[in-house]
């Protein structure tokens, strides 16, 4: 058995198609005069590069923009005037186009290749890839086509190039092995994007694994088997139906209104991070966005993002849905999350100290900028609300609505296109704000219960921290009661409530969440079919009785077990 | 000539994303312009060139600009890299 880093999880099995692309051999070509050896190449350089577009809008199309970025880096390379500036000066000393390509391709390999960094020695790879491309177009061969390759084929590589993106899909290709990469290679990316059992980092695949051979992959574990033993390919096929199977199952409610076994209709949103995310998530059966953690534009970076980029970062994420609502939170940095391009103090109790809203309201300028591009994001839309962290009580909540007044008079004042109605919700996610629920809901046009930080500040426990981590959990009474008592607040002042820590995405809790009544789940896209089945499976009947007998457990254990006794999954 | 020291502040360094768009924003310019950074010196107009030199975060350049315009191409330059160069 061969061991690597599982990056996407499944069980493949199948023949293995050994991917070893040899440079082209152009040893018989001659150049045929300077002038016309230039428009040679000249030609398969746009011939390329025109290929490499429309592979990017193909993947664009089944995978996102985000992965199709892999391929406008060889765009990028491509288009480079000095690159292709050394290639013509090769050709005017006398050399044939494909020498010129191969000599000025071979020496940045070279250069990539010695590399300190991780990430420039990859690219070394995407170079060598764009090289063979330019020679076998050049000499008029055929590219290398996955998509010829029959059902059940487990793909084995050194590092997946651009190239072999094509006809890349889980209909043919039951597994990818790769000697190369880690979590974040063009590898990792692609199979995690297309859903592709993976298996990246594995030393030796290719030697261990000969062309056609038998090879069994477990994506979760990242193990390999080259020839996998009867009892291993059994134990590996049983794997793989079940998984199969479930796949099969979910798939069902992709197009599935979100419905309890009685008709309740609940809405089911998704959890994202940056803007490209919204449309995916829609693709994987979301109904809306129901939190947008905005600290990606402000994290690992030197200045603070002005008011156009942000505005274009949640109008993007905003136009993923026609009507669903795209809930976005403001700014929540501190804690655990460090932002460079931000002043911030090293507090020798960052969950406890200058974080969050507490933090936004002490740099209204900063605070205002966000708010200003989030009521512009709105225009003409409404789907976009805005969602304030940590909140501890009406006084924030009433401070961050006076600064949202004036932003709202600025840009009247300066003409600018606003949702003068934008919703302004609260993030339920400390003790405080869960006491003291109802007199939120007089302030807020509506709840989202974040109960990772909820469990941690009630249970007073440091996930992070191996030695109490066990004591974090959502099933301990205490936060299952603050639960509880927030969402009939939010029902009592009639206001919607969602849930948008990892605890909405637990099927165990979905009984006692429909129970109390909670509006919205919004959960990671991996989760949003499981949990859109878990709730068509129960009734308001059945799960009122199942969160009488939790609710009357008195520690986390009693009531997990009470949970997993009842669970429909 | 003209010429200017500055700090790279990408997180990463001036990989594929950064690299391409400072040498798509110093292809506008008609000077020459290079980088000269731990002892290499770099077309700034060439993205394979800005990848290959593996420059760091934190690293100290040098911008040099050298031909009709090269006032406004160095002040370009350095908007450019403090600024993020697009990340």
């Amino acid at each position: 058995m061969l061991r690597g880093l599982g990056v996407c999880d499944g069980v493949g099995l199948g023949r293995a198609l050994v991917v070893c692309p040899d440079k082209p051999d152009w040893s018989g070509a001659r150049s045929t005069g300077a002038d016309n050896e230039k428009a040679r190449l000249a030609a398969a350089a746009a011939a390329v590069g025109r290929a490499l577009e429309e592979m990017a809008d193909a993947m664009a199309r089944r995978v996102g923009e985000q992965t199709a970025a892999i391929l406008a880096g060889q765009s990028m390379m491509l288009a480079d005037p000095f690159m292709i500036g050394e290639m013509n000066g090769r050709i005017e000393a006398g050399a044939v186009a494909e020498a010129a390509v191969d000599e000025v391709c071979g020496g940045f390999i070279q250069l990539f290749g010695a590399a300190e960094d991780e990430l420039t020695r990859q690219r070394a790879a995407d170079v060598a890839d764009l090289r063979d491309r330019l020679l076998r177009t050049l000499l008029g061969r055929q590219d290398q086509d996955l998509s010829a390759a029959p059902a059940g084929t487990v793909l084995v590589a050194r590092e997946l190039t651009p190239s072999m993106t094509v006809g890349l899909d889980r209909q043919r290709i039951a597994a990818i092995v790769t000697e190369a990469g880690g979590a974040a290679s063009h590898a990792a990316i692609l199979a995690r994007a297309l859903e592709i059992p993976a298996v990246v980092g594995v030393a030796g695949a290719l030697k261990a694994i000969a062309p056609g051979a038998q090879v069994a992959v477990d994506g979760g574990q990242g193990r390999v088997w080259p020839e996998p033993e009867e009892a291993v390919r059994r134990q590996l096929e049983a794997l793989r139906a079940g998984w199969e199977a479930r796949r099969v199952e979910l798939a069902r409610f992709l197009d599935l209104p979100t419905r309890t076994a009685d008709g309740r209709a609940v809405e089911l949103c998704a959890n994202i991070g940056r803007p490209e995310e919204a449309a995916a998530a829609r693709g994987k059966g979301a109904e809306g966005v129901g939190l947008f953690r905005t600290e990606f534009l402000f994290l690992d970076r030197a200045d603070a993002p002005g008011e156009a980029e942000q505005l274009a970062a949640y109008r993007q994420a905003a136009e993923a849905f026609a009507q669903g609502p795209v809930i976005i939170r403001t700014l929540d940095v501190g804690g655990d999350k460090k932002a460079p391009c931000l002043a911030m103090e090293q507090e020798d109790n960052p969950f406890l100290g200058h974080r969050a809203i507490r933090y936004c309201l002490d740099a209204p300028e900063l605070f205002l900028t966000q708010l200003r591009a989030l009521l512009q994001a709105g225009a003409g839309r409404g789907n976009v609300r805005i969602l304030l962290p940590l909140v501890t009580g009406v006084e924030e909540v009433r401070a961050a609505k006076a600064l949202l007044e004036r932003a709202k008079e600025e840009l009247a004042a300066e003409g600018k296109a606003f949702d003068p109605d934008i919703r302004v919700g609260v993030m339920i996610e400390t003790p405080a704000a869960a006491l003291a629920a109802d007199l939120l809901a007089k302030e807020a046009d509506f709840f989202s219960i974040g109960t990772n930080d909820l469990t941690q500040y009630t249970l007073a426990v440091d996930r992070g921290n191996a030695r109490v981590a066990g004591l974090y959990t959502p099933y301990h009474p205490a936060v299952l009661r603050s639960i509880r008592s927030t969402i009939a607040a939010a029902r009592a002042a009639g206001i919607p409530v969602g849930m948008c820590g990892e605890a909405a995405a637990d099927p165990l809790l979905v009984p006692l969440l429909l129970a109390w009544g909670l509006d919205e789940f919004s959960v990671g896209a991996g989760s949003l079919l499981a949990i859109r089945r878990v709730i068509s499976l129960w009734s308001a009947a059945e799960a009122a009785a199942v969160e009488a007998e939790a609710m009357a457990c008195a520690d986390a254990g009693a009531v997990r077990a009470c949970l997993a006794a009842h669970d429909k999954g | 000539m003209v010429s200017k020291q500055i700090t790279i502040t990408n997180p990463m360094g001036l990989h594929m994303r950064p690299a391409g768009v400072f040498a798509n924003a110093m292809m506008k310019f008609d000077s020459e312009v290079t980088l000269v950074a731990g002892g290499k010196t770099v077309n700034a107009k060439s993205i394979m060139s800005l990848m290959a030199a593996g420059i760091k975060c934190g690293a100290q350049v040098e911008v040099q600009c050298s031909g009709p315009d090269e006032e406004a191409a160095l002040l370009e330059a350095v908007r450019q890299i403090e600024s993020g160069l697009g990340e």
